[in-house]
């Protein structure tokens, strides 16, 4: 079983998304922000990561800088997930290292869609 | 709605657009058509029917018929047609054609436009293979209402998101306001169209490759096998046909027969040559308004 780690500050996306992602056979780990995303991916680096971009102490762009610094930090599938929705942001993220976007608000479809088109599903 | 309404409807739908209703449909008749209703001031189905019955109904007509066919697409659905296009039809077009350097591709049931706007998108990423080739896609549906939006090329946030990659959308579109168009060079490949199939669609010459995809499952046997003689009779000898995933020719026409390991696409039995020979190129052509790809 995959597992996937849903980062973001809310803990209801936290929760749609765990249902959602679970419905697709993945192993869920959850994190607040981006801190304790990095210091769970220290520990174990996910097949996947769901991510927000604003978040408290260390936001999304952060973490994702971060994380492809770690050794085997080129490996997660990201997959940034929020209501920034501008080009800018977008080709941010994707210069950053993100693999793919989704635009808030999501359902089950988008995000079948998007994690099998970086090849998670 | 009366069984006598429903009944009405169901030989109005199937003598104007070919679409076959089974008995068990009124809720989808009734999701489709209340909109219609009420927008026409109506606050049921039974009106609606008494005002179709009525003289000068044509313009509701119309109405009830777009809102019963009109279904929902997005980009690169079902992924594999495209994959089969990319890797199948279109190395096997740019052989076939090279002396001419034109091929011709119609999607038959264009919906919102997002199936031919992929394909461009598709071209387009073949980059400096298609210099100097002239690709015109012809993108045609029932709805005028649907072309309109189609030729606009303008999609929500949702739309863009399903079947598009991130590198695909920041690539060929721009936002406008919560929207997303289509970029002008993607619009302008493809060529948009009304078209009944149930009409004669010979007007508009010979193709390279037909997408007709999720449009059979609507219609009866006969019409079915109507439209795929016709369309076989506008697909040039090797040219490919493209049909939806649930949808078939077997035990419809022998004109059409599987490509072997390639899910949806068909070719003509005197199409498929043994390898190294070179099929004949049919010169005729319409003479539509022909696009550059690059």
């Amino acid at each position: 079983m995959k597992l996937c780690m849903v980062v973001d500050d809310s803990s209801v996306i936290r929760k749609v998304a765990r249902r959602i992602l679970e419905g697709m056979e993945f192993k869920i780990v959850e994190a607040e922000d981006g801190e304790d995303a990095l210091v769970a991916c220290r520990r174990e680096l996910p097949d996947a990561i769901l991510l927000d971009w604003n978040m408290p102490k260390m936001d999304g762009y952060e973490f994702l800088k971060a994380l492809r610094r770690l050794p085997g930090g080129d490996r997660p599938k990201v997959v940034f997930c929020t209501t920034e929705n501008d080009v800018a942001h977008i080709a941010r993220a994707l210069h950053a290292g993100a693999n793919e976007y989704i635009m808030k608000p999501f359902d089950k479809e988008i995000v079948e869609a998007k994690f099998q088109e970086v090849g998670l599903i | 709605m009366t069984p006598s309404d429903y009944e009405y409807l169901r030989k109005l739908l199937k003598a104007r657009s070919g679409l076959v209703l089974s008995a068990e449909k009124h809720y989808l008749v009734e999701s489709r058509l209340l909109p219609v209703a009420r927008k026409a001031g109506l606050s049921n189905l039974t009106g609606l029917v008494a005002r179709l019955r009525a003289p000068d109904a044509e313009r509701l007509t119309v109405e009830v018929v777009e809102a019963m066919t009109t279904n929902e697409s997005l980009f690169f659905r079902d992924k594999v047609p495209f994959d089969h296009f990319r890797d199948t039809i279109m190395p096997a077009l740019l052989a076939a054609r090279a002396a001419s350097r034109r091929i011709r591709i119609w999607c038959a049931a264009a919906a919102t436009g997002q199936e031919p706007y992929t394909l461009a998108m598709c071209l387009k990423e073949m980059g400096k293979e298609l210099r100097g080739w002239r690709i015109e896609i012809v993108a045609t549906d029932l709805s005028t209402e649907v072309l309109a939006r189609a030729k606009s090329g303008i999609y929500s946030q949702f739309e863009v998101q399903r079947g598009l990659s991130v590198m695909m959308l920041i690539k060929y579109f721009s936002q406008v306001g919560e929207a997303w168009q289509i970029a002008p060079e993607i619009r302008g490949m493809v060529k948009f169209a009304p078209l009944n199939l149930l009409n004669d669609f010979s007007h508009l010459g010979k193709f390279d490759l037909v997408f007709c995809r999720n449009v059979l499952i609507y219609f009866d046997q006969a019409t079915k096998i109507d439209v795929l003689e016709r369309i076989a009779d506008v697909t040039e000898r090797d040219g490919y046909l493209v049909l939806g995933g649930a949808e078939t020719v077997m035990g419809l026409t022998k004109r059409f027969r599987p490509v072997a390991d390639k899910r949806g696409l068909y070719r003509q039995p005197d199409g498929v040559e043994p390898e190294g020979n070179v099929i004949p190129f049919s010169p005729v052509r319409a003479d539509a308004a022909v696009v550059a790809a690059d």
